[in-house]
């Protein structure tokens, strides 16, 4: 390390690097060669731009959730609007921003690229399932304009089907038809990793990243058709007076809770294993050392999808179900806990004696484990039958789940977007800009939500719009932590766009990191590759990679290889 | 993605596009199961629940025009296979009369199923449209009944609408086959309609006995 610059400068971004003549943002031009685009790398960005639409629209309806509870008896909005708005901030963020963020933009991008093929393996139905997306969100939009939603993101039956007075029809209908659009994600995903994979790169040579989108796409597709179909029935039901799920009518409202969370316990797996994914490249990249126990976070990744699959009943522990199974459900979840912790255990082990840098993506990483290990501990009360008893449906389950859904998955988002912009873009995001933003994200999320926690604990429900007075300092709290949070996110989406056309030209691989995506121009060609890559390396090997200028003098030293000292 | 004959742009080689769209089609399948499973599952639980409507409700339905469907369907998924086994040995004309024979049965099936429709509606059996099971019966027992014939609906509804797909996918196919784009080499589309219709078929197989047959000993 001859000064301290080299740090945060890696060496292949400081000669002059020109962006290539040609590459997929400039091969075609016009508002048709992007709307019929069969380009996985234009299909990514145009769901960029989409989820980021719903992120707005769910941060909306989170502010204002947060400025009414700054008084007990609320601020801002009827008891009744408030019901709206924690329901409309719920659809709109999982189905329509955390479910499709990570795999439909960075994985759309990355995974042929990281397998070195051309494309996915069915390009036209990879943009169907972009117009899907669009369909269905406009089925919700139009229920959110048209009396909105107020049912809670869960849809209960008989509420949602015979008593609700709101526009649950289309939202129903617009969740129905979004459903498809996973689905064939899913569908494209698998195949291609099946069989579009460049010769020599063997499925243990594969990037964590795509092994945790194969295990997201396996709940994909097992788990979407489920809730589609379940959501028909409720819908046929509010329609049609029908009785499937309504007691009054012979049905069973047990039956909804039943099937609505054997897909949406598996959804929360949708959200958070492609954030594994990105933290799983982040880390061996900014440690500059080999991953540690490759097959063991590949395999937990599948663990987890495949148990994730037989937990959801940990739910419903309050609504009578039998001791047996409350009792086999507990003991499941708490399964969960060991994949899960398999992964924190690895990062932590690749960690050790690394050679770590800060760039901003290294900090989202740090972040992700930290707030990770909260939100998934926090789980284990919750999976816990009689602890759950008393935080059952309090705030401790809203701190718990945005800590994995917000801290784990948004920051792993966010942080895999900073670490693949130059790669996206061909330019750097301002780095000093992105490390103010990081922190801030951070502290804001922890001022946000760890009151919460605190609040849940003493006994504050959750969906009510008014609480005792002694609860208020921890919701002031909470309040302004959410003000510095928004300023977090402002942030990037300011910087990063500027730097699409001000910031510096990055190169190929400016960090550098080991994968196959980086051994092609930034931004890549239409076809991805000049000619087909062959594989013959392992995965995150830094040792034998001479091609990253890493043992040129002035380069992050590599991490001294096992026993060294 | 460009084209090159019947090889599109994102594939090496026929083989790999070959077998990427056969486990496509699989891996659509295994989602359709499930698809179907949020309904069987509705109707497991209900069925359990309230034995002796479901069963009463059951011997309602045309047992005759529900047995000849079965027979038509199967006879279908027979004519669709021998269409797929003309397409690989490359009997040109064959795969386009065993598929217009497919065709044909899948169109009886469902005109057949418009009959049973008919019936259903003329005995006020259509849920949430003035759904009477039968005069005199309680409340309870009508509610429970509208279970099982809403049940019925969405199930052989949901049926109905795979076998139109079908029908849209054969007609598809049949103009394509009619161009003589089918041999040996590239048979794959008929392949995989194959298979849907396989499928289809044996959702029926299940829905067959689960609607007509809990109570006719």
């Amino acid at each position: 390390m001859s000064t301290s610059n080299s740090l945060n400068a890696p060496p292949s971004n400081a000669g002059g690097f020109e962006l290539p003549r040609e590459h997929y943002l400039n091969a075609t031009y016009g508002i048709r060669s992007w709307l019929l685009t069969t380009d996985h790398k234009r299909i990514a960005l145009l769901y960029l731009a989409s989820v980021t639409f719903f992120f707005f629209i769910g941060g909306t309806f989170a502010s204002m959730i947060r400025i009414h509870l700054l008084t007990p008896n609320g601020y801002l909005v009827t008891p009744e609007t408030y019901n709206k708005l924690f329901t409309m901030h719920g659809v709109a963020m999982i189905f329509f921003f955390l479910i499709p963020s990570i795999p439909a933009v960075l994985g759309n991008f990355l995974i042929p690229l990281m397998i070195g093929a051309k494309d996915l393996a069915f390009p036209k139905i990879n943009l169907l399932s972009w117009y899907i997306y669009l369909i269905g969100g406009s089925f919700v939009l139009y229920s959110f304009s048209t009396g909105g939603l107020d049912t809670g993101w869960t849809f209960y039956t008989p509420l949602s089907s015979v008593y609700s007075n709101s526009a649950v029809t289309p939202a129903v209908i617009g969740i129905f038809i979004n459903g498809f659009s996973s689905i064939l994600t899913g569908l494209n995903f698998i195949v291609t990793i099946h069989t579009m994979r460049a010769p020599g790169m063997t499925w243990f040579r594969l990037p964590l990243f795509v092994w945790a989108h194969y295990a997201t796409s396996l709940i994909f597709i097992l788990g979407t058709p489920v809730i589609a179909i379940t959501l028909l029935l409720a819908g046929l039901e509010r329609m049609l007076h029908l009785g499937f799920f309504n007691p009054a009518l012979g049905g069973d409202p047990i039956l909804f809770q039943h099937l609505f969370w054997f897909y949406s316990h598996p959804a929360v797996y949708i959200m958070i294993l492609p954030a594994m994914g990105v933290i799983s490249e982040i880390i061996p990249t900014f440690a500059r050392k080999p991953i540690f126990g490759y097959s063991f976070i590949a395999g937990s990744s599948i663990a987890i999808a495949v148990i994730g699959f037989f937990v959801w009943a940990h739910h419903m522990f309050l609504t009578g179900e039998s001791a047996y199974a409350a009792l086999t459900f507990s003991l499941l979840s708490y399964l969960v806990a060991i994949p899960s912790a398999v992964k924190v255990f690895n990062w932590t082990s690749t960690l050790y004696k690394g050679s770590i840098s800060w760039e901003t993506p290294m900090l989202y990483g740090l972040g992700f484990i930290g707030l990770f290990l909260i939100g998934g501990l926090t789980g284990l009360f919750l999976a816990c039958l009689g602890l759950d008893i008393h935080l059952h449906d309090t705030y401790f389950v809203i701190a718990h789940f945005h800590y994995i859904m917000v801290g784990g998955a948004v920051m792993g988002y966010v942080g895999g977007l900073h670490f693949w912009w130059p790669k996206i873009t061909g330019r750097l995001y301002p780095e000093g800009l992105a490390k103010t933003a990081a922190v801030t994200l951070f502290i804001g999320f922890n001022l946000t939500f760890f009151p919460q926690f605190i609040l849940g604990y003493l006994g504050m429900p959750r969906r009510y719009h008014s609480y005792p007075p002694e609860f208020q300092v921890f919701n002031v709290m909470s309040t302004a932590g959410a003000s510095i949070l928004a300023l977090g996110y402002l942030l990037p989406m300011i910087y990063l766009t500027w730097s699409m056309r001000y910031g510096k030209i990055a190169g190929p691989n400016p960090w550098p990191a080991t994968g196959l995506e980086w051994k092609t121009a930034s931004p890549p060609l239409t076809e991805n590759f000049d000619v087909t890559p062959e594989v013959n390396w392992e995965p995150y090997d830094f040792d034998n990679r001479h091609d990253l200028g890493l043992d040129v003098k002035g380069a992050p030293s590599l991490a001294p290889a096992h026993g060294d000292d | 993605m460009h084209r090159t004959g019947e090889l599109y742009g994102q594939f090496e080689t026929l083989d790999q596009q070959r077998e990427s769209a056969s486990l496509g089609m699989w891996v659509f399948l295994v989602t359709e199961v499930l698809f179907f499973g949020g309904m069987f599952m509705t109707y497991t639980l209900n069925r359990s629940t309230y034995p002796d409507v479901f069963g009463e409700a059951s011997r309602s339905i045309n047992l005759g025009l529900g047995a000849f469907n079965t027979v038509v369907l199967i006879g279908s998924s027979l004519t669709m296979a021998m269409s797929v086994w003309a397409a690989q040995v490359g009997k040109k004309q064959l795969v386009t009369i065993f598929l217009i024979l497919t065709l044909i049965l899948g169109t009886v099936f469902l005109g057949v199923k418009g009959v049973e429709y008919h019936e259903k509606f003329v005995e006020h059996h259509v849920p949430g449209l003035n759904f009477n099971f039968e005069p005199g019966a309680s409340v309870a027992t009508n509610a429970h009944a509208q279970l099982f014939f809403s049940l019925y609906f969405a199930m052989t509804g949901l049926h109905a609408l795979h076998m139109i797909i079908g029908a849209g996918l054969l007609i598809w196919l049949i103009k394509e086959s009619f161009k003589g784009r089918f041999n040996p080499g590239y048979s794959t589309p008929v392949d995989l309609v194959g298979l849907y219709w396989h499928f289809v078929d044996i959702v029926w197989i299940f829905l067959f006995p689960l609607l007509y047959l809990i109570d006719r000993h």
